[in-house]
């Protein structure tokens, strides 16, 4: 089963964060990679740039609408996601306990199953 | 691309020749991967270069060659690479059948279900990584990993060549057609884009149990499940209309059955019923085999549909039993015997809000001409479910009764 883990991040709780906590975030991301890849779960990781530099897209009577900053007006916005595939929805919560976003207060670590996909998956 | 009867012959053989090369050198794990190397290179060179006289000759020579090459290049095992290489070079394959052999060890219980279905579709159906990865949507590397993992698991497990005895083989057995039974629903519910790659599936599950029922022609249960393959993949045609809309069985189209399967599968499930055990892929097959003997829906025998189910409620007690004995039972006195047994699953956290609980309490409120009820949810299963083909069947049936 493939699940889709999305990190909900808030810049100002990542900016508030003290060198040795980012760096930890940092290592423990890097140790989850190492172990959902050697388990053979891992299909794709990504994270993306600051919401700031997100340009919302709109087509009105035809005519494209670009505009910067996120969509949301929230503090939240997603900062990336892991897609994994594995036994269950039990195991991907079990996943999603050891990324360590999820220990820190203010950000938030969502679990969903895929229902469809289509695309490259050998890249 | 591989012709198909070179790639047919070489699933045969990779089984064989893998059992071949463990007895001889006793390690799982290297003598795997040198089977996998010996496929590739002759689904690659035997379309070229035509068959080899001795096709498991050379398959196994070709694959003693890459372990001793990978015992070899193993610095930490070069104590072990003089004996190896003394080793005089393999002749015919010795006459034993290791089929068996190998999917117990591929069913080891140190592995996840995930890493035994990858296991068994390399190790004994033949398959290569890519096309594992394939038949599951993942990446090649995923899949890979995963192949890997296992092995070592089974290494570390202390996973031996040797069959299981006693209660540890029967135990083993369950779990083998347990995961024969997975491979099979992969395939046979697939619903989305590469459809053929997961077809292939439900014919690799079944050509597996065939080799098992060839093995063990008197184990009802093997026969059972074989019945119960055969039986579902029947109806597959009739499952989904051309733009690939599920079909439910009520309304298929019976004449685009598969006889042939039929008539095969009804013969297996009468022959298990004969066994000696009863066991649930039994009783199911006898109620696939039950809605295969109704020329119509309408003469579908559902009192004998409900009794098999009251047997695989006592046999193999499970929610998901006692969910389709409720439709049997609506059937036979009416959508309100069949929602008062549903309340009973209300409680049962393994069921609460699971889509399929919720689209039968639909299905029988709509029988029972409660529009509203059915209305609702029709729509709660159809946002519950991960099945886009599902998905769209519940809202048509909500579109249906909104108009």
């Amino acid at each position: 089963m493939k699940f889709l883990i999305s990190m909900h991040i808030n810049p100002a709780v990542l900016d508030a964060l003290t060198d040795e906590e980012r760096a930890a975030l940092g290592a423990g991301h890097g140790e989850f990679i190492e172990e959902v890849k050697r388990s053979g779960e891992l299909i794709a990781m990504q994270a993306l740039v600051d919401p700031s530099q997100a340009a919302v897209v709109s087509v009105r009577d035809g005519r494209p609408v670009v505009t910067d900053g996120p969509f949301l007006e929230a503090k939240e916005h997603l900062g990336g996601f892991y897609l994994v595939d594995c036994e269950d929805k039990a195991r991907a919560v079990e996943l999603a306990t050891r990324i360590p976003d999820a220990a820190i207060e203010g950000l938030g670590v969502e679990v969903r199953q895929v229902m469809f996909a289509d695309g490259q998956l050998e890249a | 691309m591989t012709p198909p009867a070179v790639v047919d012959l070489l699933r045969e053989l990779a089984p064989q020749v893998l059992g071949a090369l463990v007895r001889r050198h006793d390690r799982f794990e290297g003598c795997e991967d040198a089977v996998q190397e010996a496929v590739l290179a002759a689904a690659v060179q035997w379309p070229v270069e035509g068959l080899p006289a001795n096709p498991r000759g050379w398959l196994l020579t070709v694959a003693s060659r890459r372990f001793v090459d990978q015992v070899r290049s193993d610095h930490a095992r070069r104590a072990r690479e003089a004996a190896v290489a003394a080793e005089v070079p393999p002749g015919e394959v010795p006459d034993t059948d290791d089929t068996l052999v190998l999917l117990f060890l591929c069913c080891h219980p140190a592995l996840t279900e995930a890493s035994r279905i990858a296991l068994t579709l390399r190790a004994v159906g033949g398959l290569t990584t890519a096309e594992i990865a394939r038949a599951f949507l993942v990446p090649e590397a995923t899949m890979a990993a995963r192949i890997s993992r296992a092995k070592q698991r089974v290494r570390a497990a202390g996973g031996s060549f040797g069959p299981p005895v006693g209660e540890e083989r029967v135990e083993r057995l369950r779990a083998v057609l347990h995961v024969l039974y997975l491979i099979f629903n992969e395939g046979y519910t697939a619903s989305s884009g590469r459809e053929l790659h997961r077809a292939d599936l439900a014919r690799e599950a079944i050509r597996l149990t065939r080799a098992v029922h060839a093995r063990l022609p008197a184990d009802s249960e093997v026969t059972g499940l074989l019945a119960l393959m055969l039986l579902t993949q029947a109806r597959q045609a009739a499952r989904t209309t051309a733009t690939g809309d599920l079909v439910p069985l009520a309304e298929q189209d019976r004449a685009q059955w598969d006889r042939e399967l039929i008539e095969e599968g009804v013969l297996l499930a009468k022959a298990s019923l004969a066994g000696p055990a009863l066991g649930p892929y039994q009783v199911q097959a006898a109620v696939a085999a039950t809605h295969a003997d109704a020329a119509s829906a309408g003469e579908t025998d559902w009192a004998q549909v409900h009794a098999l189910y009251l047997v695989l409620e006592r046999i193999a007690p499970n929610p998901v039993v006692t969910l389709n004995r409720a439709i049997a039972l609506a059937e036979v006195r009416g959508p309100a015997a069949g929602l008062a047994l549903l309340s009973t699953l209300d409680g049962d956290g393994r069921l609460a809000e699971h889509h399929r609980l919720l689209s039968v309490r639909a299905h029988l409120l709509e029988k029972a001409g409660d529009v509203a009820g059915a209305l609702a949810n029709y729509r709660r299963a159809a946002k519950a479910t991960a099945s886009i083909a599902e998905q769209r069947y519940l809202e048509s049936r909500a579109a249906r009764l909104k108009a």
